[in-house]
């Protein structure tokens, strides 16, 4: 038996989370964006299946970027918590806030006390009555929650997508053009996502009872396409139109 | 509130029900240390007639608004059907309280079902877990607050509305015409028996309803007619491909006014009723006929 050699706490946490942000930055990215009638999120994901953003109550939903096991048992866990804290008070009293400082805890405790951080990172957002009841809670793998507000990105190079993001976000703006912000910032200059590469939902304000919503491939499409320049539009239409296209990408990847 | 967060070997998986149970927040509906003779010590508050007929987009389901405890009138606007999800609605008779909270924890099963899961429970899978909240209420339904369901949907899958009855031991049978349950269910069933057809539009299955619940209440103390005095009428609600949709109160209220006018000429007066000439009033029929009833005891 070799006596283990003696770590200092400052060494060993940062361990911990360079370990963390690795095993995130393996994963792709996700963009969450407030406009004018609710939040967007946006997705790069190929599955159509695998999600990584979901409903968890009537107005609040769940992003997560990293592990896909990880942050959806996080999901479910948060879809229990809001689940029953409405069955036991009332469907009001359900809120983002309490439901992140839950996520937190949770996530705090794992990076402290177990062997291994969670490789997530993870989003919830509600959107309220009013623009500016919105709420992006974006909660790192050691449990540190910030509040953001207008816009944030999870996952793979969050850094630079956020720079990008930044110089396309503007505040009150349509469905459509808030997609195609998150979109861009995605993609990146050199690189163009097709709508079936993304997953996209919308927290409606004026919505009924169930505020979350899934958009489809052909949704993404039009919603891309209404709001684009005509140059994007052009794009677009040579990306949607002819199936040949499609056959010549997938023989380049 | 902790983070209901559990091992995978653990795990109490989509259930709603099951997870309650986990947190020590299950539903125990009957009471400990009372024998189960079939009736309740206790005024209890009653729920009455619900009815259900399939039409050719769906299916449509009404139900009254009294709820009695004894012989006394103890809420004028209860509501007994209800969305299960977006393609289904529930109804209820029997014991008001169980029978409330029993379609809530259905909602939120179906609810949580689908969040946890990521789709929807197929309609025959919603049937049986309403089948086995009632048999799990069994044990109150032997102390007298049996709840006896209906449930109904349109099922996306194969495209058609279908409709499910129960009965207080959990059992469920799928009707393939219509189905009806509570204290008017004899008479609003005869209703809906004579006047049904295979091929009924949605308009006229909900024209059915609306005869079938007066004629119940007709003839039914526990069974709230059309009020017209305080405005309130049976609801009725269809379920199609477009999902579940209530009837707006004008439009109940308009069918049920035209219902009375077509009686009221169709059938003149009965001279031992009201002075001849002036046609009864609905208001005298309701809440008449109950003190009537009451006097003749």
């Amino acid at each position: 038996m070799s006596m283990p050699f003696y770590v200092a706490p400052e060494q060993w946490m940062k361990d911990k989370a360079d370990f963390a942000r690795k095993g995130i930055a393996r994963g792709r990215a996700l963009a969450a964006l407030e406009y004018d009638d609710g939040i967007l999120i946006c997705a790069e994901n190929t599955s159509a299946t695998l999600r990584k953003i979901s409903e968890i109550y009537d107005r609040i939903a769940f992003a997560g970027a990293g592990r896909y096991n990880e942050y959806d048992r996080l999901r479910i866990a948060g879809v229990r918590h809001a689940d029953l804290k409405g069955y036991s008070f009332s469907r009001e009293d359900v809120d983002a806030q309490g439901l992140a400082n839950a996520y937190a805890q949770m996530l705090g405790d794992v990076f402290t006390h177990e062997v291994k951080p969670m490789e997530v990172e993870i989003l919830v957002a509600e959107v309220g009555e009013t623009p500016d009841q919105d709420r992006l809670y974006h909660i790192l793998y050691d449990g540190t929650v910030v509040d953001e507000s207008g816009y944030t990105v999870l996952g793979g190079e969050a850094e630079t997508i956020s720079e990008r993001l930044k110089q396309t976000y503007q505040e009150g703006r349509g469905a459509g053009e808030a997609l195609q912000a998150a979109v861009g910032a995605l993609a990146g200059s050199d690189r163009t996502l097709a709508p079936d590469e993304l997953e996209v939902a919308l927290l409606t304000r004026n919505s009924s009872r169930r505020a979350f919503q899934r958009l489809t491939d052909a949704e993404i499409g039009d919603l891309l396409g209404a709001a684009s320049t005509p140059a994007a539009a052009a794009a677009a239409d040579d990306e949607a139109a002819p199936p040949t296209t499609n056959g010549d990408d997938s023989a380049t990847e | 509130m902790t983070l209901p967060i559990y091992r995978a070997d653990d795990d109490p998986g989509p259930s709603f029900v099951d997870l309650l149970s986990r947190v020590g927040q299950g539903p125990r509906w009957d009471v400990q240390g009372v024998p189960g003779s079939g009736e309740s010590p206790l005024r209890m508050t009653h729920a009455t007639t619900v009815v259900a007929v399939r039409c050719a987009d769906g299916v449509v389901m009404a139900g009254d608004r009294r709820a009695t405890a004894g012989h006394l009138i103890s809420y004028r606007t209860m509501e007994k059907v209800f969305p299960a999800d977006r393609h289904s609605g529930v109804a209820i008779a029997g014991a008001a309280g169980p029978a409330m909270e029993m379609v809530k924890l259905f909602q939120l099963q179906l609810e949580h079902y689908e969040k946890v899961e990521g789709g929807s429970l197929s309609l025959e899978g919603k049937a049986n877990q309403l089948s086995g909240m009632v048999r799990s209420h069994l044990p109150a339904a032997m102390q007298g607050m049996a709840v006896v369901p209906l449930f109904a949907g349109f099922d996306t899958r194969r495209g058609v509305g279908r409709l499910f009855e129960y009965d207080v031991t959990g059992g469920r049978y799928e009707e393939s015409d219509f189905a009806a349950t509570g204290s008017g269910s004899l008479h609003a069933g005869t209703v809906i028996k004579l006047g049904y057809r295979e091929d009924l539009t949605t308009d006229d299955a909900v024209e059915l309803l609306i005869n079938a619940l007066f004629q119940a209440a007709d003839e039914d103390s526990a069974t709230g007619g059309p009020d017209l005095v305080r405005g309130i009428f049976p609801m009725v609600a269809t379920i199609t491909a477009d999902g579940f949709a209530r009837l707006e109160d004008d439009d109940v209220a308009a069918r049920f006014r035209a219902l009375l006018e077509t009686l009221m000429t169709t059938r003149g007066t009965t001279s031992m009723g009201a002075a001849p000439g002036s046609p009864p009033t609905t208001a005298a029929t309701t809440t008449g006929s109950k003190k009537k009833g009451g006097a003749a005891k």
